[in-house]
């Protein structure tokens, strides 16, 4: 059935066949009358040709779910079968654009339907007009298979879109020529036992089948996808094709968060999709991305960024579209050799569309009133995700990382969503309500929260950091060259051990603790204040580098150390708290003077600990 | 009734099989839409609304509003052949109106050729304009802390017994957009609301002469329950039309919307619907966004639609479905706390669980003051160590607080009996609320206030003047 599928879509052999609607309800409808519809085939409803999908095929009836408002709809009317698949268009011009849960960019949308989207706009991803500039890099009469780049476009200043054989299609090409082409006009032919296939800047691909790559070409994951965020590159990594989930509740920053990754994360392309939030979001990526500029390549985050957006009052069909289409899109600039990332806000909506539409459907539901296939479609989601090797020559190398926020009911990760997110997931930024509450952002909980990859990324971390030495001081190379992972876990030590001594304190009162302890209290509050915490629309706190993390940490660490040695002698903790140097630590994140003044300020604090140690008499 | 559902009579029609509860079963139907608004008529002649919710395989189901009592098999169904609409106008400002748009002001019905699906279309992002005109609404913890901006949705999350209402008065008679002097329209739905509390808003709006530019659409208790599916929807699409065809700046008043979900779950209950939590429908979020999202500015419009939904949290749960979905769909929430209350202080605003999404961009050099940011995050961290402190100092005692703890439980204390106290009357400017909260962080140690960047802190940080009294 598959390879029926391509040929269908390569050919076009597949005309579409009419029938009648028999029930409607909500935004399901019952038809009959085209014996051969295939399920996930699309369909048009009614006279206002509403889209829609078979989601259930009977021998007399089949259902289908649509992606619009079924307002007015009357049985009698037409249900057409188109003969396709709901396919995501993966071709240039899709960078720097917005579109909605079935693709259709919302720009066009507004020119056909102003600035409310009424029903039945019909438009495509791609632009059908634009002209690009295509540049072979195969000749004619060359041999190509499935994958093979046979030239490339340069769809933004810094993107070079290569142009791939689509899966399952090989021969010889027939002809091959450079120059300026819409995406529907062939840049090149290729035969093969007879049969001619124009390849386009353009290919179709079914968005509910992950696309292919190498065989066995899924490479393992010890590669860290860098953030800037220094909660997560220090304590709780990301690599590069791996998965993370962020749940939390209302009001925990979720989408600061998602935003935060999708401006700082150093892939190549972001996906972006806001699958059920609010529109005002959706236009704050819009007004912000285009503004702000990569750290990386000094040139607007827009232009490696494709915006999804199906907010939460546009229909709830195409919001459980969205993700998939997200994801395909990740696929097919993976396939192209690049690190992908997607964020996927959230995966709760996406699982209650399911619901909804499992619910009309009058399946029996499991826990939660979700459907018991839950849990599969959640494992196919997240395994989409991936570094690998891709089809066809040149060899190159990709990833698709996907970052699912979880919104679960009232806070508590204890529902459906979040548990078989979690048994899918690789990283856990859990968020904290408490924590949010304070105002410490981003609250992702240090004790809560998990990384499976941790002991394979922060080693290949701490030795690629030595490529930094050359920019910095002697006294930084060595603390560079100690071993990151170490400090990482000195650091979380501290943190759970205040946690203990902090519950105590809560009964006893902090002054009745011994002196170590509350050095213990001061150093984990310097750490929560001077790193974990970090302002997201700060001009310099926002990004924070590699380097500048772990030079932090270690002085943060270092810092800890030598009053450590103070209280152990007899310095009350008292004293080392009014030091002035505390509230500078605090602030050196936002230092524009980076590493340099870190190392000023080490001096000071030297200095001060010197005359301390005067004072007590300590050698 | 006519004038809502168009003069054009469609099919008339008897079938009607089953009466169970507000849903009719219906057979022979033919040519009949999904979404259909129907008016049956009962034999002694009363007449009410329906709306169909399936249909197919020669029958429907249709959901009347109005009481199903006195209904019987052969009762006529007048199928209307369009959704629920309502006439637009400028002639609806200043009106009272039932909760299916009916006047009950005595005034003329409305009249119009221009008539709408109240049922709305989903703004287009890429058309809307980010929210960033700050309002200021006169009460300190809003506007210091929790600001709210044009085309926001920001509800009021309350308890039965709490002032929410006389909040929501004050917030309506005060609210101003910095610099401007135009005065926001009003559009009040009120949904199950018992009579007294309308008739406080309705005097409130016509003493302090907002009554011209309001509309206001009235569910109350005892109205008929299912129509409150409809009053929301009926506020939004008058209110659209006088932002974004009238150009005014709207504020909706939505109360309370957790009768509008209740009564979402009594349809979905008579549906037979399989239910998520607490007996509410899995497309309760869906149902709640539609209403929601309706808020917003609109590129190349010059209104806009703000809304302050209110709800009562059953048993103050804030983890309940309804506050619950509400807060994810929401820009933020105010959160009143009854334990604020019980100590005298109004409005009892928990600034901790309360978040205003759009604050950041609302705010700052050129809409409030540069400082306005920092300020606010530094009350909070500071108000969240003094409550800390307070739990604390209930087990030790005062006594064995520390030097640091001691002063944040009396910045604690301060910042709730004279910041985010304030009089009902009493409209304080940003400039105002401000001073108030400088004076009060100079109750802190300056090498505290790490969320402040130093240049405010030269400027308005001064710790001589340390407050000595608690009002």
């Amino acid at each position: 059935m598959y390879t029926l599928y391509c040929l269908k879509e390569l050919i076009k052999i597949v005309k579409s066949r009419t029938g009648k609607i028999r029930w409607i309800s909500g935004s399901v409808v019952v038809g009959s009358g085209i014996k051969d519809i295939e399920m996930g085939e699309i369909v048009e409803v009614g006279k206002d040709r509403l889209i829609g999908e078979a989601i259930r095929v009977g021998s007399e009836e089949f259902t289908a779910q649509l992606y619009e408002n079924a307002t007015g709809v009357k049985p009698g009317e037409e249900i057409i079968g188109s003969g396709k698949r709901l396919v995501a268009e993966l071709g240039v011009g899709l960078i720097n654009n917005i579109i909605d849960g079935v693709g259709r960019p919302l720009d066009k949308i507004m020119e056909q339907t102003g600035a409310f989207i009424t029903r039945g706009a019909k438009v495509n991803t791609l632009s059908r007009e634009k002209k690009w500039h295509f540049k072979p890099a195969m000749n004619k009469n060359d041999v190509v298979g499935p994958g093979d780049v046979i030239g490339a476009v340069q769809e933004m200043p810094l993107l070079t879109h290569k142009i791939m054989v689509p899966p399952r299609i090989r021969g010889k090409l027939t002809q091959i020529k450079e120059g300026e082409y819409t995406v529907e006009d062939a840049v090149a032919t290729i035969e093969s036992d007879g049969q001619k296939v124009d390849l386009k800047l353009m290919q179709e691909w079914s968005i509910r089948i992950p696309r292919p790559f190498a065989p066995g070409g899924r490479l393992s994951l010890d590669d860290p996808l860098v953030t800037g965020q220094r909660v997560i590159d220090t304590f709780f990594p990301l690599p590069r094709g791996g998965t993370a989930s962020i749940p939390g509740g209302f009001g925990t920053g979720k989408t600061v968060m998602l935003h935060q990754l999708a401006k700082w994360c150093a892939a190549q392309v972001i996906v972006y999709v806001g699958c059920g939030e609010r529109g005002n979001e959706m236009c704050e990526v819009l007004s912000d991305f285009p503004e702000l500029i990569d750290p990386r390549t000094k040139r607007p985050l827009m232009e490696r960024t494709i915006l999804i957006a199906n907010t939460s009052n546009m229909p709830v069909a195409a919001r459980e579209a969205s993700i998939y289409l997200g994801v395909t899109i990740a696929e097919y600039y993976r396939d192209q050799g690049y690190d992908v990332a997607l964020m996927a806000d959230s995966t709760s909506r996406w699982a209650e569309a399911l619901r909804e539409i499992s619910g009309r459907l009058e399946e029996m539901p499991a826990e939660g009133g979700y459907p018991a296939y839950l849990p599969d479609r959640v494992a196919e989601f997240y395994e989409r995700a991936g570094r690998t090797k891709s089809l066809g020559k040149p060899e190159r190398e990709g990833s698709v990382s996907i970052i699912g926020a979880v919104s679960p009911p009232g806070g508590d990760f204890n529902e459906p969503v979040t548990i078989h997110t979690l048994r899918f997931t690789g990283v856990f930024w859990a968020l904290d309500r408490d924590l949010a509450y304070s105002r410490h952002f981003p609250a992702i909980h240090w004790l809560k929260s998990y990384s499976l990859y941790v002991d394979r990324l922060l080693g290949s971390r701490a030795t690629s950091h030595s490529q930094y030495a050359d920019k910095i001081t002697n006294y930084w190379e060595e603390a560079l060259h100690e071993d990151f992972g170490k400090l990482r876990g000195r650091a979380l030590k501290i943190l759970s051990e205040s946690a203990e001594i902090e519950s105590i304190a809560r009964i006893m009162g902090e002054s009745a603790l011994p002196d170590d302890q509350r050095l213990i209290l001061l150093e984990s509050e310097l750490i929560k204040e001077a790193f974990l915490r970090q302002f997201a629309f700060h001009e310099v706190d926002a990004f924070c580098e590699m380097d500048r993390q772990v030079a932090l940490l270690h002085t943060l660490l270092n810092f800890y150390d030598k009053t450590s040695n103070l209280v152990d002698n007899g310095v009350p903790a008292e004293r080392i708290k009014s030091l002035p140097q505390i509230s500078k630590l605090e602030r050196a994140k936002e230092d524009k003077s980076g590493i340099k003044g870190l190392q000023t300020l080490s001096e000071e604090i030297d200095v001060e600990i010197g005359k301390l140690k005067e004072e007590y008499g300590i050698a | 009734m006519e004038s809502m559902l168009g003069k054009t009579h469609g099919l008339i029609h008897r079938g009607l099989k089953e009466i169970r509860g507000s849903l009719l079963m219906v057979d022979n139907v033919e040519n009949v839409g999904y979404d259909e608004m129907v008016t049956v008529r009962a034999p002694d002649g009363t007449e009410r609304m329906g709306r169909v919710l399936e249909v197919g395989r020669g029958k429907a189901v249709i959901q009347i509003f109005g009481g199903e009592m006195g209904l019987q098999v052969d009762s006529a169904i007048n199928y209307t052949g369009s959704a629920f609409k309502i006439p637009l106008s400028n002639e609806f400002l200043g009106r009272i109106f039932n909760g299916v748009f009916q006047p009950i002001d005595d005034g003329p019905p409305i009249i119009s050729s221009e008539m709408e699906d109240i049922n709305g279309s989903p703004i287009n992002p890429k058309a809307r304009t980010y929210p960033n005109n700050f309002i200021q609404t006169g009460v300190s913890a809003i506007d210091g802390m929790l600001s709210l901006v044009r085309g926001q949705k920001l509800p009021i999350f309350s308890e039965s017994g709490l002032p929410h209402n006389r909040l929501i008065a004050q917030i309506a008679r005060q609210a101003t957009v910095l610099g401007e002097k135009e005065e926001f329209a009003i559009v009040f739905s009120a949904m199950g609301l018992r009579h007294d509390e309308a008739e406080y808003f309705i005097n409130e709006f016509r003493n302090s002469g907002a009554l011209e530019r309001s509309i206001i659409i009235l569910n109350l208790a005892d109205d008929p329950a299912i129509e409150r599916l409809f009053t929301p929807r009926i506020a939004l699409t008058a209110a659209e039309y006088v932002a974004f065809k009238l150009g005014m700046h709207v504020l909706v008043i939505l109360s309370d919307m957790t009768n509008y979900a209740e009564v979402l779950r009594e349809l979905s209950a008579a549906r037979e619907e399989v239910p998520s939590r607490k007996g509410y429908p899995g497309y309760l979020y869906s149902d709640l966004a539609s209403i929601y999202e309706r808020a917003g500015v609109i590129k190349g419009m010059s209104g806009s639609l703000t809304q302050m939904p209110i709800l009562t949290m059953p048993g103050g749960d804030i983890q309940h479905p309804i506050p619950d979905l509400s807060g994810y769909i929401t820009e933020g929430q105010v959160f009143l706390d009854r334990d604020l209350y019980m100590r005298g202080v109004y409005p009892p605003i928990n600034v901790l669980p309360s978040l205003s999404r759009l604050m950041r961009k609302g705010i700052g050099k050129g809409k409030t003051r540069d400082d306005h940011g920092d300020v606010a995050d530094q009350l909070y961290g500071a108000y969240a160590r003094g409550r800390q402190a307070r739990d604390l100092s209930r087990i030790v005692g005062e006594v064995g607080l520390s030097e640091d703890e001691k002063l944040y439980l009396k910045f604690a204390d301060n910042f709730e009996t004279r910041f985010i106290n304030q009089k009902e009357y009493e409209n304080r400017t940003i400039e105002d609320s401000l001073g108030i909260a400088w004076k009060l962080l100079s109750i802190l140690p300056e090498k505290g206030l790490t969320r402040i960047h130093e240049e405010y802190l030269e400027k308005f940080y001064s710790r001589t003047e340390v407050p000595t009294q608690t009002e």
